[in-house]
């Protein structure tokens, strides 16, 4: 093989693998609406369709285990949808456990290690023998769907001679053309079709009849059939709506059965029954393409060079006293729109996140004996591509403790008067240029007064610490930290919710906890949509300007000087109504020589940290408040303490972004 | 940043690019001080006046901030600060060098540019050890145009040196 060669077999391997988990994911947030009871038509289609794919790509890739199963687990997909099966409990169960078997199969190829051998075996035995046991009775069952005709029907037999289509004649023309009279139900024989090695392509081995409900004259039909009638056997029946159910489908069993040719018949016709619909409503097909995400990042720093030269320009004209140019307005309000459809290229529903909760409580209540309903709500809201991504492993981590700490037990439940099943409810919603998410539980609360002896025992406090409400709570937050009283192979290891936190952090957002004894936990996580745009509010700090993120900002004012505490120690403090604040003098921590040190001649800002601190920051004075395309300092240099990033102001030049939770832990420098 | 590489790309081709087939190498060379330094023609993307940039808090002398190239936010160094010569008391006469070093885009600020140097492999001498306390890494040779001395700077370790912490040189004498 050439490396070319190589490099493309690589790709299109990862491509696959790329495809599946999507069509896996997509599947499991189908299969949900399987477990309230039905699947209609169109998801169980679109099931189908995820099974195909796989099993077709996997056969590009020779995995072999991959391909026997998706073909096993297909065959029975196909039933269900042309009707010679039902969905019923059972099956609804074995295609649950055959869905999680697939994408463990999948799992397995992908990571090149060899699933077990018994993997699977007992979800392909029991569809075998459930297929088994169907087709007798599919046998003697009709093979078009009831038609409930309640205009007239009109029963028509097409069929084509072998040489239909060397006279280029189409069916499927025919057949749409049909449809437009009115409901068209079409069942297609494939009975002539030989083996596989004797077709001639050019040969027409199909042949159809049809139930068309219309009220159109059977002139218009026979219009239908005017170019192929010299080239096939066409007759017509005529039902009237009464007579219809009973006597109507003795006819249809005549026409052989199809299942045995199924397989052949697929190199002509995807399904054997089809139910055609063209004129009415097609389910929408989803169109959308692959695209690199580098380069619609590319595509987002085009954007964003683009508003700050137009920004410029606007300066520029300001700055010679030129009158504004016609379409300058227009220029502007184009741009900004440009950047928002940009933008939302890289937005997604939080929904591929959440689809994959519902299994994971379902799970983690089942080991544990516990019984717990998950109500998600707003899953269509959307969020940065890589934000969702850097979500995934938190919210998987605090579903998991809700379910393990947050709900008790059915009896500790009907012992405190609940119902015995727990409730835990994931709420996205949007709020400004942020998300909330929300994990809220009606368990037991956390424990303040324990939470406090398990930080003493693990020396997290020192001994004797007397904590408030809210410092207590934020006490999980430590590392090392887990109140479980014995560890489980759910949660409970210690490892937990500093590391949510972190993760959090990262990403820009915020986590807040609220707890009631007896009633429940709410986590609240406050995520910015992007981590490419940031509202910012611009502050001048002597002759340089800084950009404060401006969901951390509090409040700003300016204080009288009795307001302001030297303290002996070094440092000063602020007085806000009642709560002392820490002041931190940006001039004196970033070394600007110009810069207001003195609040009282100058502003405080009050911000608060993702831990829910606070911090006064002494600058010069507020420019204003503008949205901000985020760059990275790193990308060319190292990272520099308090800072967490640069964007560039309409002037052209860079200003730096604050990192709130870094200048907290700054010291000022004597000046 | 493909755009202006292209055209980057189809200058050096007429140029010259790179040793020639009798291992004539091009330099570009500029002046710090009262120094020549020269460095490969190949890692230098761009050549800009001195404007204004945007000061890094707490950092070395020499790191004289951050500006804004099409887009992308790069550092600028001070070499005659580096060099131990003192901060550059920069105008819009002075000239900032804008160099690739690995993924990286980093901008030398220095007093002029001089000359573009053709200099065969054979013509390029080693530097010298001295007895002279200093970090010497980042100088990779010296190049003899007639009777100035012209040294040749390593952009690779001389980055290094600029971006990595606790590696500042600890006392620095005049080259």
């Amino acid at each position: 093989m050439s490396t070319q060669a190589r490099n493309d077999y690589a790709q299109f391997r990862q491509t696959f693998f790329a495809e599946s988990a999507e069509m896996l994911a997509d599947m499991d947030d189908r299969l949900e609406v399987l477990k309230s009871g039905r699947l209609d038509r169109e998801e169980l289609d679109a099931v189908f369709r995820a099974v195909h794919s796989i099993k077709a790509g996997a056969g590009m890739f020779d995995y072999r285990r991959l391909v026997e199963f998706a073909h096993g687990f297909e065959a029975l997909l196909d039933r269900l949808r042309d009707g010679r099966m039902a969905v019923n409990p059972a099956v609804a169960g074995l295609i649950i456990r055959a869905a999680d078997i697939l994408a463990e199969l999948v799992a397995a190829a992908q990571a090149e290690r060899s699933a077990p051998d018994d993997a699977g075996a007992d979800v392909m035995t029991a569809i075998n023998t459930l297929m088994a046991v169907e087709s007798v009775s599919a046998a003697t069952a009709p093979i078009l769907p009831p038609v409930n005709c309640e205009s007239r029907c009109v029963e028509i037999r097409f069929v084509p001679h072998a040489d239909l289509l060397r006279k280029a004649n189409e069916p499927l023309l025919v057949i749409r053309e049909l449809s437009t009279l009115g409901r068209l139900t079409t069942a297609c024989d494939a009975s002539r079709v030989p083996m596989l090695e004797r077709i001639d392509t050019q040969d027409c081995y199909l042949s159809w009849t049809f139930v068309l409900e219309t009220e159109a004259a059977e002139e218009a039909i026979r219009e239908v059939f005017e170019f192929v009638e010299d080239d096939a056997e066409i007759s017509h029946e005529v039902r009237t709506p009464v007579a219809s159910e009973d006597e109507g489908f003795g006819l249809w069993l005549e026409t052989p059965v199809l299942e045995d040719v199924a397989d052949a018949a697929r190199e002509q016709t995807p399904a054997s029954v089809v139910n055609v619909d063209y004129g009415a409503k097609r389910p929408a097909v989803q169109t959308s393409i692959r695209v690199e995400l580098s380069r619609v990042d590319k595509l987002v720093d085009m954007v964003g060079e683009l508003v700050i030269s137009q920004a410029m320009l606007r300066q520029e004209l300001a700055s010679h006293n030129l009158p504004v140019v016609d379409g300058l307005e227009s220029l502007d309000a184009l741009t900004r729109e440009l950047q928002d459809c940009v933008m939302a290229i890289r937005m997604q529903p939080v929904r591929s996140v959440f689809a994959r909760m519902p299994r994971l409580v379902r799970d983690v209540a089942a080991r544990l004996d516990k019984q717990v309903r998950l109500i998600m709500v707003g899953e269509q809201t959307e969020l940065d591509k890589t934000v969702i991504e850097e979500l995934s492993d938190p919210l998987t981590h605090m579903i998991r403790n809700s379910v393990d700490h947050g709900i008790e037990s059915p009896a500790v439940r009907c012992a405190a008067g609940k119902s015995a099943e727990g409730t835990i409810t994931l709420n996205a919603s949007q709020v400004g240029s942020n998300i909330l998410i929300q994990i809220e539980d009606d368990g037991a609360g956390i424990d303040r007064a324990r939470l406090v002896a398990k930080a003493i025992e693990k020396g997290i406090v020192p001994p004797g610490t007397v904590l408030g409400d809210d410092e207590a709570l934020d006490l999980i937050f430590a590392p090392g930290f887990s109140t479980a009283q014995t560890v489980s192979d759910v949660s409970g290891r210690g490892v937990g919710m500093d590391v949510v936190r972190r993760n959090i952090q990262k990403i820009g957002g915020r986590i807040q906890v609220n707890s009631v004894a007896g009633h429940g936990t709410r986590f609240t996580l406050i995520i910015p949509l992007t981590l490419a745009v940031l509202d910012g509010m611009l502050i001048s700090v002597g002759s340089e300007r800084y950009i404060l993120p401006l969901t951390s900002i509090v409040e700003s004012f300016r204080p009288a000087s009795g307001q302001i505490r030297e303290l002996s120690g070094g440092g000063r403090i602020v007085s806000v109504r009642g709560d002392y604040v820490p002041l931190l003098g940006l001039g004196r921590v970033f070394g600007v020589a110009d810069a207001v040190h003195d609040p009282v001649l100058g502003l405080v800002v009050l911000v608060e940290t993702a831990t829910g601190g606070r911090l006064g920051l002494v600058v010069d004075g507020l420019i204003g408040q503008q949205q901000v395309v985020i760059k990275s300092l790193q990308a060319n240099f190292t990272a520099v303490p308090g800072i967490s990033g640069g964007t560039i102001l309409g002037d052209g030049r860079v200003a730096l972004i604050l990192d709130i939770e870094q200048l907290a832990s700054l010291k000022e420098t004597a000046a | 940043m493909s755009e202006f590489q292209r055209t980057y790309e189809d200058t050096l081709g007429m140029i010259g690019r790179g040793a020639d087939q009798n291992g004539v190498r091009q330099f570009i060379s500029f002046r710090v001080g009262t120094e020549d330094y020269a460095i490969d023609i190949l890692a230098v993307r761009e050549i800009k006046g001195w404007t204004r940039t945007t000061v890094l808090p707490n950092q070395p002398d020499y790191v004289r901030g951050v500006l804004n190239l099409r887009g992308a936010i790069v550092p600028v160094f001070d070499l005659r600060s580096r060099f131990g010569q003192g901060p550059t008391e920069a105008t819009a006469k002075h000239v900032v060098v804008i160099v690739a070093v690995g993924d990286r885009l980093v901008g030398l600020l220095v007093d002029q540019v001089s000359d573009i140097l053709s200099v065969a492999d054979d013509n390029i001498g080693a530097v010298p050890e001295t007895s002279i306390r200093g970090d010497h890494r980042y100088l990779a040779g010296i190049i003899t145009q007639g009777d100035t001395m012209v040294v040749l700077l390593a952009l690779d370790t001389l980055f290094d040196t600029l971006t990595l912490p606790g590696d500042q040189p600890a006392h620095e004498t005049a080259a």
